[in-house]
């Protein structure tokens, strides 16, 4: 008998079908990978199962019984847990105190935790999971943090597992280790749940794997009988290549950046030294695991930081720091990180989003104060129709668009101009196959034509595929660019992770 | 109960919001009114015929709404803007003391220049009123809700101490009021009976100003855009902190004119009561237009006509005139909860 049935579930938002009559099992000690892209449903059908939505129609059986609907308790109680994307850790806190929070009575007058250490201990040694429980959970790393939420799950006694993109986060390294650990739990009974996008992960983790187009399962294979190429095609509808990098001679440098140093609010360093140079021609990769600096050094380059010490130079000139309006008019694109907190405003309409970068220039405002709505309509037509925006037109809100289209249209707005020098930082994040296919030709069209591209992305895959050189970012420190072709993937891991890229053995030597 | 996020909303939708929340508000306070004794259908024909059964009536709604355009335009811009001006009251008195001190006899212009001059003086005491606190706010981040609700009572109390002291008009039998405005100041009466001034027109005018100002300009964007998403447009290359700042000037200078329009077109001279909380009931107006320029117009008459009724039908009934307040308050509520419902549906289970 499965440990886990789902049964016709849909579930609807207005007129928008998130969930089409999804059903699905899950067996003892098997990984069920789920698969598809951005917005086809995945999260929204996890949702259901651990009871934060209700579906419109279906049933969910686990061990054959009924799970009570639309209620986180009773879903935890049966026996699911689910690790979540973003993390649901308290940071001030210890390890077992966050692995137990949430499951002791409120009017208990006094905890015992040497019960619960106890607990804590043998799971860690049963799975392998290895923690210390009185590490403050801010203090630890990416992937530590990933073990407590997996052993919160498991100290909830739960027996089937939902991982959420899990791998986001993670360097290559703690990503080979977490798959070890699903290993471990998977020979001890539990049935877990791996929702990605990524195909190797995919093919290197699961049992067998379901695939979701536009809310309805499309596919269900065996991973022994699966290839890349097979679900990919499953997933998209339709056959996908990427676009891929072709040689080109590079011309000047457009943008040279030497000795920056930059520093948060509260006084930590965020960029130390950092020097970098890309020129005509060109498009720099940047790697490093999320929050070691790629951020600190995109605010400076887009105009929302200044840095404490050292020089940007664009085109030859001294960037203006802090000023993202004379930044862009000199010659500068940029495709923010965070679409929706930095890229558009999601009240306003498509054609409003598609001048804000130029409000006061004479093609867009008369005198720079009335608007030329009529022209700026006009512009926003046109930039539907070359980047193939999907939407209802000029006059629809933005944030009803798809991720994929939001990004064709700040990437219109971005390229407009022809920029000299393209900040991209992100640009292909949580979009589906099609728009990412979409977004890197544009990206290769603009190198093609001149420009010089800093690509900032913690997509291994991607990095290799579309960067002439690339520069990895750990702690602040930026390291010598590296021709792409000329390290292997664990290399540069090694170099997220803040190791030197040289093996040991020849370290070894030279001392 | 669950609240699911609408993917679109109606424009039929969001003008119905309004008109359920005043039926809303009508239909809560029906039972205070029952609590009274009074039948509720009776006192609220005799509220709605102090409103507007008579010209008088009429007349007097109209008057009451003039100040309230105004300050309801000062939050509806401000609001916009996230920018949370609450001292409105404050800058009504102040652009009243400007009024007060360039049209008692300091200045002499003839009356086609006169009125529009102390309308100047009156917003850009308004304005000023507000650039403490919101450089305060866009330095220190202050917060200015605090900053601009507690202003108010300084000047309140500014107020107070000019016209017990310096500022009181020896004319006026010991009274604490200042001087009258001259009569060059003095903005004229529209009805040979009755109150209505010309102060109506000039906030007809501000609501089609402010409205074309948010449609059609560079700054009206941007004042949207701060407001919606200041991240966004920090990037786009709008300067946040130097727009916050022009809204709150904006702001500030409209409920500066509902000061010069009470004392140059209704009272004539400043007391301490010339405002019964016209800044704070602006709240209640630009939040029934939903921060729409036009719409602050009906949302102002509405306002007015329960305050002006609300005097009629307790005459007439038992019923304390409180109930005014009483409605504008669950109004507020109520178009809260309304324009909630516009944009999500509710799920039980």
């Amino acid at each position: 008998m499965p440990v886990l049935s789902l049964d016709g579930i849909t579930k609807r938002f207005g007129s928008l079908i998130a969930n089409d009559s999804i059903s699905l099992s899950l067996a003892k000690g098997e990984v069920l990978a789920l698969l598809g892209e951005n917005g086809a449903g995945k999260t929204t059908l996890m949702n259901i199962l651990f009871g934060h939505y209700v579906a419109d129609e279906g049933v969910v059986e686990v061990d054959g019984k009924p799970l009570i609907k639309g209620s986180t308790e009773a879903s935890i109680a049966a026996g699911i847990g689910m690790v979540h994307q973003h993390f649901t850790l308290a940071g001030n806190l210890t390890v077992l105190d966050n692995v137990i929070l949430g499951t002791e009575s409120l009017w208990s007058w006094k905890q015992d935790l040497s019960k619960a250490r106890k607990k804590l201990a043998d799971m860690s040694a049963q799975f392998g999971l290895e923690v210390n429980p009185d590490a403050m959970v801010g203090e630890l790393s990416v992937g530590e943090r990933q073990r407590v939420e997996i052993l919160k799950a498991l100290y909830r006694d739960a027996r089937i597992l939902i991982l959420d993109e899990p791998t986001a986060v993670l360097t290559p390294q703690e990503t080979t280790s977490l798959f070890e650990t699903l290993k471990q739990l998977t020979g001890n009974g539990l049935a877990v749940i791996f929702i990605s996008h990524k195909l190797h992960e995919i093919l290197a983790v699961s049992d067998r794997v379901a695939v979701l187009r536009r809310g309805a399962i499309v596919g269900e294979v065996e991973t022994a009988k699966a290839d890349r190429n097979l679900l990919a095609e499953m997933m998209v509808g339709e056959e996908v290549s990427r676009p891929k990098l072709t040689a080109h001679k590079t011309g000047a440098p457009v943008l040279e950046i030497s000795k920056v140093n930059a520093a948060g609010e509260d006084g930590v360093q965020l960029l130390r030294d950092v020097s970098l140079s890309v020129s005509a021609h060109e498009i720099v990769g940047i790697a490093g695991v999320a929050g070691n600096g790629q951020r600190a050094l995109a605010d400076i380059l887009s105009g929302l930081a200044r840095p404490v010490s050292g020089t940007v130079r664009l085109l030859g000139e001294p960037l203006p720091f802090g000023n993202p309006s004379q930044i862009v008019h000199r010659g500068a694109g940029r495709i923010p990180e965070d679409r929706h907190a930095h890229g558009v405003v999601g009240e306003m309409t498509l054609w409003e989003n598609l001048v804000s970068e130029d409000l006061r220039q004479p093609a867009v405002s008369k005198w720079g104060v009335v608007i030329d709505k009529t022209h700026a309509v006009k512009r926003a037509e046109e930039a539907i129709e070359h980047y193939d925006i999907r939407c209802e037109g000029p006059f629809q809100q933005t944030k009803l668009l798809s991720g994929g289209n939001m990004q064709k249209l700040i990437l219109a707005r971005a390229l407009a101009r022809e920029p000299s020098f393209i900040l991209a930082n992100q640009p292909v994040r949580g979009l589906d196959e099609g728009a990412i296919a979409f977004v890197q030709t544009q990206l290769l069209e603009a190198r093609k034509r001149g420009a010089g591209i800093i690509l900032i992305s913690e997509d291994l895959d991607e990095l290799l595929s579309l960067s002439d050189r690339i520069a990895v970012f750990f702690h602040g420190n930026l390291s010598e660019t590296f021709p792409s072709g000329s390290k292997t993937v664990p290399e540069i891991g090694l170099m997220m992770a803040g190791q030197s890229s040289e093996p040991a053995g020849e370290r070894a030597n030279a001392v | 109960m669950q609240f699911e996020a609408r993917p679109s909303v109606s424009i039929l939708r969001a003008g119905l919001a309004p008109i359920a929340a005043v039926a809303a508000t009508l239909a809560l306070c029906s039972v205070l009114i029952m609590w009274t004794g009074t039948p509720v259908l009776n006192a609220y024909y005799l509220l709605f015929k102090g409103a507007f059964g008579s010209t008088f009536a009429i007349n007097e709604t109209l008057t009451r709404s003039i100040p309230l355009i105004f300050t309801g335009l000062a939050v509806a811009v401000a609001f916009r803007s996230k920018f949370y001006n609450i001292g409105g009251e404050g800058q009504f008195y102040a652009g009243a003391l400007a009024a007060t001190y360039f049209g008692t006899g300091l200045v002499h212009l003839p009356p086609l220049l006169m009125v529009p001059f102390l309308m100047i003086c009156g917003a850009v005491a308004g304005g000023a009123l507000l650039i403490v606190p919101v450089l305060l706010k866009t330095r220190l981040k202050v917060d200015e809700v605090v900053t601009t609700l507690l202003l108010n009572f300084i000047v309140i109390l500014f107020v107070s101490y000019l016209i017990e002291g310096p500022w009181r008009d020896p004319m006026a039998m010991g009274w604490p009021q200042a001087a009258s405005i001259i009569d060059e100041g003095v903005l004229p009466p529209l009805l040979a009976k009755g109150r209505l001034h010309m102060g109506l027109f000039f906030a007809l005018a501000a609501s089609v100003l402010v409205w074309a100002m948010m449609k059609f300009t560079v700054l009206g964007y941007e004042i949207k855009a701060v407001g919606f998403n200041a991240g966004a447009a920090e990037f786009s290359g709008i300067r946040v902190n130097r727009i916050v700042i022009y809204t709150a000037l904006i702001s500030g200078g409209l409920a500066g004119l509902a000061g010069v329009s009470e004392v140059a077109g209704l009272k004539g001279y400043l007391t301490r009561d010339l405002s019964p909380g016209f800044g704070y009931t602006g709240i209640a107006v630009a939040m029934l237009a939903q921060l729409h320029p036009i719409g602050v117009i009906p949302a102002a008459l509405f306002l007015s006509a329960v305050y002006v009724g609300a005097d009629a039908m307790s005459r007439a009934v038992n019923i304390p005139t409180y109930i005014a307040d009483v409605l504008v308050g669950v109004s507020v509520l109520a178009i809260l909860v309304s324009v909630m419902l516009t944009r999500y549906k509710i799920r039980w289970r």
